[in-house]
């Protein structure tokens, strides 16, 4: 339950699922195989951007509670994201760390450092040069969600990937 | 570096000082007895206001009433005096030198009188001149006089209930100090940030940033000049060191990573903070002379929020090495490092107490956050506060008051509080807009 509601919130996760699920209907029509042959993502996104990353492959990946290690449901993405950069690898990226609110404000800015670091490591351990990625840690002080309880903390407890210049 | 940025006011006000100390000999009617006829204990818990009378200062214009409004608001704020309602009184002050008629105190119950004049002096200062009086020994407490330049007018009124607060409590005074902290505008997630300063009673409010950039964790140095704070300004967020009368910044140090969570040492030396480096966060020091840093924990746990004691022979900080947030005190050289918070839940931001008593901490238990205290061996628990989040405690510099910031459940941003050691007079500390990160200054000695 708690792994389907994480990817139902996954932004990236929905947009994948879009892009097979035209890749299966196109296939009927006896098209190419799949939108990225079209040189271009079902949902528009120019390949090696910012948007390819959100929508194609998934930006972020959440945390538990006072954790910065890398749950399950977060290494596929990161493996996504791994192969992703290793494609585009004139891309450099900036890995964000956040932490959720319910928590003090130097704490909280040491523990998105942490998840950034891991996420950087999880990149690196898969092929990512380490000098493509940079980290920074925002604590708890740009939340996505805004409500006073756990389904806006488990949104905000993130590591989001930004390719460089493209701004969070 | 404190020496050359002294302001003018300071300037004056030394002036003014030292001008007292010659002065307030000849003002003196009656010897102070050596121990106060009226007196609080403010060590009790929810003690009972001490009624007092504080009149308009004799003067020409509105300043004598604007004056004795400043004293008797710090004071009634302090939670341990009750200014007695201007319509009330009987005798009308015509001469402030002349001892009052004390049965018309007593009788509406004013257990002690403030009186005062103010002038100008023909070379354009104000002389301000004031004295306390024991109502029912029929004797003068205080009596004293100060020179300063009219815009001066608030920091003399805080002077002044300070002289009073000190003579009836038997502790220093905390009224002559200001606030540094964060002001907030916007919504929760786009939230902009500004450093800001304010008289401790929420007057005089100046921006130090401009919110361009986000700002965190200000702090005051030891002579109210400096001011260190983290600043997401260069990309990668930093401690920052901020001239108060120059508006000069500069970067504390040349740190491969993040660096945050500042703080001074006791003799404004050195900044203390944490470095994060390969998602380690560990506390360093930096000689802000010789620019020497020195490192002082070394573990993979996240080692933060440090906090000198006033002799500058300890340092409190949080750590998570023992699994969750917990308090350490250490040597100053980073040795002996030992746990001291042992109750159930997580302890974070520590600050030494001015008067090394105490260490106040935030206490997240049972989904909630808590203002506490405990002595530095980690004895002694208490509570003073606690909600759906409370967190940042400050100290006022006679270690009696405690400010903080709370945020409250919902789309409202934080507000600032002070709270009294005793877990009572809980108040609001007014800003325009909402503010976190409180960093109360130290007074001027």
């Amino acid at each position: 339950m708690k792994l389907m509601m994480s990817i139902a919130r996954n932004p990236a996760a929905i947009g994948l699922a879009a892009a097979l699920a035209l890749a299966g209907c196109a296939n009927k029509k006896s098209l190419p195989n799949s939108p990225g042959e079209l040189g271009l993502a079902a949902n528009g996104a120019v390949p090696g951007s910012q948007q390819d990353l959100t929508l194609n492959v998934g930006d972020r990946i959440f945390f538990d509670t006072d954790s910065a290690a890398i749950r399950a449901d977060s290494g596929a993405t990161l493996q996504r994201q791994a192969q992703w950069l290793n494609k585009y690898s004139r891309e450099s990226v900036t890995i964000e760390g956040h932490a959720d609110e319910r928590g003090t404000r130097a704490y909280n800015l040491a523990l998105g450092a942490r998840r950034a670091a891991a996420t950087k490591n999880y990149l690196v351990s898969r092929g990512v040069a380490a000098s493509r990625i940079k980290t920074i840690s925002y604590g708890k002080e740009r939340p996505v969600a805004v409500c006073d309880d756990i389904s806006c903390w488990s949104q905000n407890r993130r590591a989001v990937t930004v390719v460089s210049g493209a701004g969070s | 570096m404190i020496k050359n940025g002294q302001t003018q006011i300071m300037k004056t006000l030394q002036q003014a000082v030292m001008a007292c100390l010659v002065a307030c000999a000849t003002l003196l009617l009656a010897l102070v007895p050596a121990k106060a006829l009226v007196e609080i204990d403010i060590n009790q818990g929810n003690i009972e206001p001490l009624p007092m009378a504080i009149t308009d200062f004799n003067s020409d214009d509105g300043i004598g009433t604007q004056i004795s409004d400043v004293i008797a608001d710090d004071l009634r704020r302090s939670g341990l005096f009750a200014p007695i309602n201007k319509a009330a009184f009987i005798q009308k002050i015509h001469n402030p030198d002349v001892a009052p008629r004390f049965e018309d105190w007593r009788v509406i119950n004013a257990q002690a009188l403030v009186v005062g004049r103010v002038n100008k002096e023909t070379d354009g200062r104000l002389r301000v001149e004031f004295r306390l009086w024991d109502t029912f020994a029929a004797e003068q407490m205080i009596g004293q006089q100060f020179f300063t330049q009219p815009e001066n007018w608030r920091r003399v009124a805080h002077i002044i209930a300070d002289a009073i607060y000190e003579k009836l409590t038997g502790e220093r005074g905390y009224f002559d100090t200001r606030v540094v902290f964060v002001a907030e505008t916007g919504p929760r997630d786009a939230r902009q940030k500004q450093l800001a300063i304010m008289d401790q009673d929420g007057a005089n409010l100046r921006y130090l940033t401009q919110g361009d950039d986000l700002v965190l964790t200000p702090r005051f140095s030891p002579g109210r000049q400096e001011v260190t704070y983290m600043s997401f300004a260069d990309g990668q967020p930093r401690v920052y060191l901020l001239q108060l009368e120059t508006g000069q910044r500069e970067i504390v140090g040349n740190f491969p990573g993040m660096t945050f969570s500042p703080r001074f040492s006791p003799d404004g030396q050195k900044v203390i903070m944490s470095l994060v480096q390969d998602g380690n966060a560990n506390i360093y020091t930096m000689d802000l002379r010789s620019r020497a840093t020195t490192r002082l924990t070394n573990t993979p746990a996240i080692d933060t929020s440090p906090s000198y004691s006033p002799d500058g022979r300890q340092i409190v900080f949080e750590s998570d090495r023992g699994g969750r947030q917990q308090l350490y005190v250490m040597n100053a050289d980073g040795s002996n490092q030992n746990r001291i918070s042992f109750g159930d839940g997580s302890y974070s931001t520590p600050v030494w107490s001015p008067r090394g008593d105490l260490i106040a901490f935030t206490k997240q238990s049972a989904g909630k956050f808590s203002i506490g205290v405990m002595k530095p061996d980690g004895s002694g628990e208490r509570i003073l506060t606690t909600g759906f989040h409370n967190e940042g405690p400050t100290w006022a510099p006679n270690g009696r008051v405690l400010m903080f910031f709370r945020q409250p459940a919902g789309a409202a941003g934080p507000q600032l509080h002070s709270i009294d050691l005793t877990g009572y007079n809980e108040q609001r500390v007014d800003t325009p807009n909402y503010a976190s990160d409180p960093a109360w200054s130290p007074l001027l000695e």
